[in-house]
This record gives structure tokens, C-alpha cells and sequence, in this order.
């Protein structure tokens, strides 16, 4: 399916969707409370089968967070981004580690690193820090003068 | 934090690891951080009932240096050789990826002779990291000699490199633009001579190893995982194809040459650990044969475009993937219009790989563990990052 067969597609589908343009595959934002219920849409829906979750991160944008999803698919091979701002104090959304299974490592990392809550993740904990570890180091606020990080 | 080996008598007083510790009787032991089979500091938290596996839960962060933080503060031109200290053994293809994604973002175009470079660099990159993966997966599963072979052969290719880049391990060579030197003068008379040794080396190590049944009794229906579980994990390069997945980016979304080249993709569909040996085993004649293609036709002219000194993307998103001998790269940019990433993010292949370890493992002998760690190809610089 090329770009714009999949942007009506997605239209039809998702409503709410906010589209972003010019960037090099379809982007659109998604409420954060909905995200759930649209990925088990996006990964289910004849046509679409977004069965790869091939990159899942976060990005701090100092008002606030937004999530990035990018998925793809093995059988019609087409790729899209899903993004969801998140508030920054409290930072929370669905997991999805129960339809892509390599989300559960991906969302521990945005967990250890953004401090993001992933609501019924199966084992939401540090990954890379230690248990103990105070502060999210790839916040732009972080700032740690033992190890060194900025340089 | 490392908890030690126990036999647990009772439950209650167990941590909880978020898996099923299973029943009284279990037993609970660490293999690494410190351990030769796992190839860096990768720590493994085992549940066992009896010698067979319940549960595996990688612990990670050992040699996790926030290297994505790093990057923020690094130019577009520093960063990339931070990229080589990730997945050591495939620092070009690391470079290629990065300096990939910064091309797109100024759009730029690079000449036919550093395009042909890269390639060049890449697959003799893939020959030698594949090769030091034989060895040590041969290694793993009791086999000491073909270590030796194998280190041999790489030793060779590690030579061609460091008479270009003046590296053997961390090449920071490839770099936006283009490469950042011509090659030496004796590099297609070396690499010829390489091809000529390997050619025979290769069939010998099939016979070393591929044939032998003890060899197969340890790979055959072991650590299977199917194609639509493969998908689900994120596996990519031979982890996946081993499973009957097609994922090869040089295929489905070709850069620099790979378009222009003669090669397969190679697919094995029964999923346990022998197919991804056949994988990577078959994957080391393809990537020879593009070598072969190329190293005649190397096009005269300029090995790197002329850029600016410093080096500004334009305000946006930017993502570029290259396949590396563990899989799929990816490298996603944040940039806000400065010359420093505002984010980056890297897709490595061996972190989603390992998440599909657990899956693998259980229900197999321990023993079993360490052959599908191998044939994991797990580098664990690159999964803490």
C-alpha cells in the first residue's frame, strides 16, 4: 500500500489521528489514553497488519514527553510512526508489550532512562541502572557531576 | 543487586524477578557477569527445576555508558565514533549507519567510489565479525580448534583494515560525505589474495564443523522459536532468518550499491539453532561473492563530497537503518536546527535479539543455553549501548 492508500485507510480507522506532514513515512499522534485500543486495531485491521514494532523510544521535550512508535509491517511492507505526548510530571501510558513482545525490553529502557509508567507492564523495572538509581538520565534536566555524561 | 546461588527451600522469601520462579526445589543461579560463554559482561539470572530451564531474565547495564546521552553533546561529525564502541565487531556498518542518517538530513550526495568503499568495508566487516562468531560458537559447544582457524582468517582481513583505516577494531572510517581516506595502494592486491585464502578456508570449515554430528546433535531442535514469535521480538539479521523471516534491509530497502549487486538473501525456515548457523555459514560465501564483485570495479574520482566544517540538519526527524552482521541498525535522529543531535536514539539489533533468549531457552537443558547464545551472536557493548 503506498503512502496515501494508507493514510485513508488510517483516516477511516482513527479518526482522532493528528497527521504530521513532510516527514519520510506517515506520522500522526495519537491521545495517550486511546493508544491501547488503536494498536490492537493497527496491528489486527485487514490491510494494515503492523505485526514489527522495529523502534520504540521517547523524547524529552522539556514541557513535556512524546512517545514514539515506529511499526512496520512484514507482510504489505509499509512503515508508519504513531507518537503520543505525554504529561511530563506524570508521565503514564498502556503498554503494549502483550501485541509486540519486544516492547517489554524497549518500555523497561524508556522506563530506566524517561522514568515513563507503563500501565500493566508484566515487569516494569530499571533495566540498564541499578535498582537503587535516583533520577532519569536522558531527561534534559539530569544532571549527575559524579559520572560525568555531558562532555 | 547480584543475588547469589541458592537452593530456595522457601517461596516466600524469594525476590520477585517478574517470572515464574516456579515451585520450592528451584534453583536460582547466575551465569556471568564474568563468564566465557556469554562474551562480555551479560549477566544471566537462571531458574532451573532440575538441569532444565524455567526461566531466563538477562540482567543488563554493565558496560552501559549512555552513549544516546553522550551524543547530545557530541557534533555530527564527533558522534559517529562513539557509534564504533557499540557493536565492535561491525564498527563500519555502526559508522555507515550513522553517517547514512546524517546524509539524509543535509541531503547530500556522495561519490560512486565511497559508496563502493563502504560496501567493500561492510562485507568484510560482516566476513570477520561472522568469522569470530564461528570460532566462538564452535568454541562454546566444546569444539577449541576452530577457534584458531577462524581467528587465522580474520587475522587477514583485520591487516587490509589497518593499512586503510589505521584501525583493526574501532575504524571510525566512514564518515558523512563519504570515507575519510583513499584506500592503500595495496588494497585490491590484498583483498584478492584474502579471497583466494578464504575460498578454501570456507569449505573447511564446513567440513571441520557443519558436518559433524556431535556438532548437529548440540544445534538441531534446539532453541527454536517460530517465525511469527521471531517477528514479535523484534529478532532480526540471522536470528530471524534462521526462523523463515525475510528482514534483510540490504534487500528490502537497498542503500549506497546494494541494488546494482548479485546476491541472496538467505532463508532457513526451521528455526532452531542449526538454521541460524546455516544462515550466518551461508551468509559469509555471499558476502565474499559481493566483495568479489566489487573489488575490480572500484570507480575512479573523489572518495568524499565536499561539506561544510560544520555540519547543521535541518529541524526534524531522520531515520536510517543499515544491516549489520546482527541485524537491522537503526539510527533515529532528533534534530532542532543546531549542531548537535537534540535526541538520538539507536535501534540495536543484539537488545531486541536477546529479548527473545527467554523464549528460546526454556525448557531446554543448560547445556543447551550456551548454544543458543551463540548462535544469538550477542555483543554486549552494543545491547547496553
Amino acid at each position: 500500500m503506498n503512502n496515501e492508500e494508507l493514510k485513508i485507510k488510517l483516516t477511516e480507522l482513527i479518526p482522532s489521528a493528528t497527521f504530521e506532514e513532510g516527514a519520510e513515512w506517515i506520522t500522526f499522534f495519537v491521545d495517550s489514553p486511546n493508544w491501547k485500543t488503536i494498536a490492537q486495531q493497527l496491528f489486527s485491521a485487514d490491510g494494515l497488519n503492523f505485526n514489527y514494532l522495529f523502534c520504540l523510544t521517547c523524547i524529552d521535550w522539556k514541557t513535556h514527553f512524546t512517545m514514539l512508535y515506529h511499526l512496520s509491517s512484514t507482510i504489505h511492507r509499509h512503515t508508519i510512526v504513531v507518537k503520543a505526548n505525554l504529561d511530563r510530571i506524570n508521565p503514564e501510558i498502556e503498554t503494549v508489550s502483550d501485541i509486540w513482545r519486544t516492547a517489554e525490553f524497549h518500555e523497561r529502557e524508556v522506563y530506566d532512562l524517561f522514568g515513563v509508567i507503563f500501565l500493566q507492564h508484566p515487569d516494569l523495572r530499571r533495566l540498564f541502572m541499578t535498582d537503587e538509581w535516583e533520577g532519569w538520565p536522558l531527561r534534559k534536566d539530569y544532571e549527575d557531576p559524579i559520572n560525568m555524561i555531558k562532555l | 543487586m547480584y543475588r547469589q546461588t541458592e537452593i530456595i527451600s522457601d517461596y516466600s522469601k524469594v525476590p520477585s524477578t517478574g517470572g515464574d520462579l516456579g515451585e520450592a526445589g528451584d534453583l536460582v543461579i547466575n551465569i556471568g557477569p564474568q563468564h566465557p560463554s556469554t562474551h562480555g559482561v551479560l549477566h544471566l539470572v537462571i531458574t532451573l527445576s532440575g538441569e532444565t530451564i524455567k526461566n531466563v531474565e538477562p540482567h543488563l547495564g554493565y558496560i552501559h555508558r549512555s552513549i544516546e546521552k553522550m551524543c547530545e553533546s557530541l557534533s555530527y561529525r564527533q558522534f559517529i565514533y562513539v557509534t564504533s564502541r557499540m557493536d565492535y565487531l561491525s564498527s563500519h556498518i555502526n559508522n555507515h549507519g550513522c553517517a547514512l542518517c546524517v546524509e539524509k538530513g543535509l541531503q547530500i550526495e556522495i561519490p560512486e567510489r565511497a559508496k563502493v568503499i563502504r560496501v567493500l568495508m561492510d562485507e568484510l566487516t560482516r566476513l570477520a565479525s561472522h568469522q569470530l562468531w564461528w570460532g566462538a560458537m564452535a568454541m562454546d559447544v566444546g569444539a577449541l580448534t576452530p577457534f584458531f582457524h577462524a581467528f587465522r582468517e580474520r587475522e587477514a582481513i583485520n591487516d587490509i583494515m589497518e593499512e586503510t583505516c589505521g584501525a583493526r577494531l574501532t575504524m571510525n572510517y566512514i564518515v558523512p560525505g563519504g570515507v575519510m581516506a583513499d584506500l592503500h595502494p595495496d588494497f585490491q592486491k590484498h583483498v584478492k589474495e584474502f579471497i583466494t585464502l578464504f575460498k578454501s578456508k570456507i569449505d573447511e570449515y564446513d567440513e571441520l564443523v557443519t558436518g559433524n554430528i556431535i556438532f548437529q546433535n548440540r544445534m538441531k531442535n534446539v532453541g527454536y522459536i517460530s517465525k511469527n514469535d521471531a517477528i514479535s521480538y523484534g529478532c532480526t539479521g540471522p536470528t530471524a532468518r534462521g526462523s523463515g523471516v525475510s528482514c534483510d534491509i540490504r534487500k528490502l530497502y537497498p542503500y549506497e550499491v546494494y541494488n546494482q549487486l548479485q546476491f541472496d538473501e538467505i532463508i532457513e525456515n526451521s528455526g532452531d539453532c542449526f538454521a541460524r548457523y546455516l544462515v550466518r555459514m551461508q551468509e559469509m560465501r555471499q558476502s565474499l561473492s559481493i566483495v568479489e564483485q566489487l573489488i575490480d570495479n572500484i570507480p575512479e574520482g573523489d572518495f568524499v563530497a565536499k561539506t561544510k566544517a560544520v555540519l547543521k540538519l535541518p529541524k526534524g526527524e531522520f531515520y536510517s537503518r543499515v544491516e549489520t552482521a546482527r541485524g537491522e541498525f537503526g539510527v533515529f535522529i532528533v534534530s532542532e536546527g543546531g549542531t548537535t543531535p537534540y535526541r538520538i536514539k539507536f535501534r540495536s539489533p543484539g537488545f531486541s535479539n536477546l529479548s527473545a533468549l527467554n523464549h528460546m531457552a526454556r525448557g531446554h537443558k543448560i547445556g543447551d543455553l550456551v548454544a543458543i547464545m551463540g548462535t544469538l551472536d550477542l555483543v554486549v557493548p552494543d545491547i547496553d549501548r
